[in-house]
């Protein structure tokens, strides 16, 4: 079996969020980039089903040159080989156009990627790369168990669950509780160093949408403070004040 | 030319389909961006339905409803829905195409953008600007953390809108109903759907106006009955923060923040959440926040609109009364 797990390179989920060059890029400047969180439950559960199964597992990440330490982190973890198509991922449809145009070369059997990537939350690549290749999407995966050529998927939905089965090959975007994170030991950093890591270039067209200028949120005026024992004046504030019950 | 929008149903346990709110909100919003464009909106409704819940879409400003009711359909499927939310813009011609943020929604959009190389703009929050060869939107991006205005310039644009993007008002129109039966594709029902398992008679959290979710401060699954009796009294939908799901005290369908649902209500009432900046990140789209802890240091309280220091277990029961007594 064939598995390409999609990851992304993030600011951690902490991260002061700021803008530069009159609010038209995010400033990097002291910002821990971290795997995506969700990427990482994807990247978890490929070495569960590689260790089970028997597979070979590539990562794959659109981004530039800096994306590179979390690349190798994946690879201490339990991926195999590593490809990094050489672009800054503009936009939902130009980055599913870069793994669909990987995904075509090698056909994989399962391509699982985070539900989101936590910078622009968009969560269509996964649907976006599926119909690119004419394959079955899903998303958000919170269970995948493979049997044969078939998975057995559970993904949420509002106010529940929907469990699914279907037949490989498959794009899935996942998140917890899919397989807990895995930290990678010693023996995986040391031997990430050499694991292969190509770098290819982009292909296909252009973003077709494109950030003009970010914003803040406006900031929050102070709290206004009640009481305990004048809890229940809260209500009224809510209804005449506020307006919202 | 008209605009375009997917009007997802929620089906009852008798098959009879009612729409989403949220679709209504992007019926709206459809409408309004079709006002701008000098065009008309049309819905598009894909499941069983009752002719007076189709005209419905008509009050939230769509002249036209366009109905696909194959028995193939009757089960929500991404891919399936997708073809058929294509032919329709095909048909209509639409440039510009609305669908409101749901797990299927989603999907439809990503499949209907890879099918109409569309460009896609997810979690937008409020209404565009420019005209049909450029249109410019906000975003919410790094989890509500921040906005990014994007411009949008393929032949057709594909919109999927946040909870209060717009706030609807309805008038009595009614909109005219049009069978619809675009060529259905048999590989789009490859996947077979062996289970749904939901909670029944709940407001998705995405779609509430309120609601109150617990934290860590609540000690224990046995007490939510103080919190859901709030949640009752305000016709509010419960959530919770991610110790308290990953603890399994709540299912993990309820945990609420940066790894979990992220929600933009008119109310959000945290009880015994301390603020942080994961759980932050899933609740900043909230209209008003009101934070009740014991702790008065926590984080929380700079985020809240209104804050009261004290015991989740003297103050839920009281907040209750009072909505009651008021109501």
């Amino acid at each position: 079996m064939k598995i390409l797990v999609c990851v992304t390179s993030v600011p951690d989920t902490t991260a002061r969020i700021s803008f530069t060059d009159g609010d038209t890029k995010f400033s990097k400047a002291g910002v821990q980039y971290i795997t995506g969180p969700y990427d990482d439950y994807a990247l978890s559960r490929a070495v569960e089903l590689k260790e089970q199964l028997g597979a070979t597992l590539t990562v794959l990440n659109v981004g530039e040159a800096d994306a590179e330490p979390v690349i190798r982190k994946c690879l201490a973890i339990g991926a195999d080989d590593a490809i990094r198509v050489n672009a800054e991922p503009t936009d939902a449809y130009f980055v599913a156009e870069q793994i669909a145009a990987i995904a075509r070369q090698e056909s994989y059997d399962l391509i699982l990627m985070g539900r989101e990537s936590i910078d622009f939350n968009g969560g269509q690549v996964h649907g976006i790369v599926g119909e690119m290749l004419g394959i079955p999407s899903f998303s958000p995966v919170m269970k995948l168990d493979i049997e044969g050529t078939k998975a057995k998927i559970a993904r949420e939905i509002e106010g529940g669950k929907e469990t699914l089965e279907a037949s490989l090959p498959l794009v899935l975007g996942c998140q917890e509780p899919i397989a807990e994170w895995k930290i990678p030991n010693m023996r995986g950093i040391m031997t990430a160093r050499t694991k292969p890591l190509r770098v290819v270039e982009p292909s296909g067209s252009d973003s077709l949408t494109k950030v003009q200028k970010y914003e803040l949120p406006p900031p929050k005026g102070a709290c206004r403070m009640i009481p305990a024992e004048e809890a229940e004046t809260l209500i009224g504030l809510l209804r005449t004040e506020a307006k919202i019950i | 030319m008209s605009v375009l929008i997917f009007a997802e149903l929620d089906q009852a346990a008798d098959g009879t389909g009612s729409l989403r709110k949220s679709s209504l909100e992007a019926i709206f919003y459809g409408a309004q961006v079709a006002g701008m464009l000098g065009t008309t909106a049309t819905a598009l409704v894909i499941g069983s339905a009752e002719a007076p819940e189709l005209e419905l879409t008509g009050n939230y400003g769509a002249t036209k409803v366009l109905h696909a009711t194959a028995e193939r359909l009757a089960q929500p499927n991404n891919m399936a829905y997708a073809t058929v939310l294509a032919a329709a813009a095909g048909q209509e011609g639409s440039s510009v195409v609305i669908i409101a943020k749901s797990s299927l929604g989603d999907a439809v959009a990503a499949r209907a953008a890879g099918k109409l190389k569309a460009g896609l703009v997810s979690n937008v929050v409020d209404l565009p600007e420019g005209d049909a060869a450029s249109l410019r939107v906000k975003r919410s991006i790094y989890t509500g953390k921040a906005f990014a205005i994007t411009e949008m310039k393929s032949p057709v644009k594909i919109i999927t809108i946040r909870k209060n993007a717009v706030a609807p008002q309805t008038t009595d129109a009614k909109a005219a109903i049009e069978a619809f039966s675009p060529t259905l594709n048999d590989q789009d029902f490859v996947a077979q759907v062996t289970g749904v398992e939901k909670a029944t008679g709940e407001v998705p959290l995405t779609e509430a106006d309120i609601i109150v979710s617990g934290g860590r401060g609540m000690r224990g699954p046995e007490n939510w009955g103080i919190l859901e009796d709030l949640a009752h009294a305000l016709h509010a939908a419960t959530g919770c923060s991610k110790p308290v799901s990953d603890l399994d005290w709540r299912p993990h369908h309820e945990h609420i923040g940066q790894t979990g649902i992220k929600v933009s209500p008119n109310l959000y009432v945290a009880c015994g959440i301390s603020g942080a900046i994961q759980h932050l990140a899933g609740v900043n789209g909230s209209k008003v926040i009101v934070v009740i802890n014991k702790d008065a240091e926590a984080p929380f309280f700079k985020a809240a609109d209104y804050g009261i220091v004290g015991d989740v277990f003297d103050i839920l029961p009281r907040l209750t009364k009072a909505v009651q007594s008021a109501g």
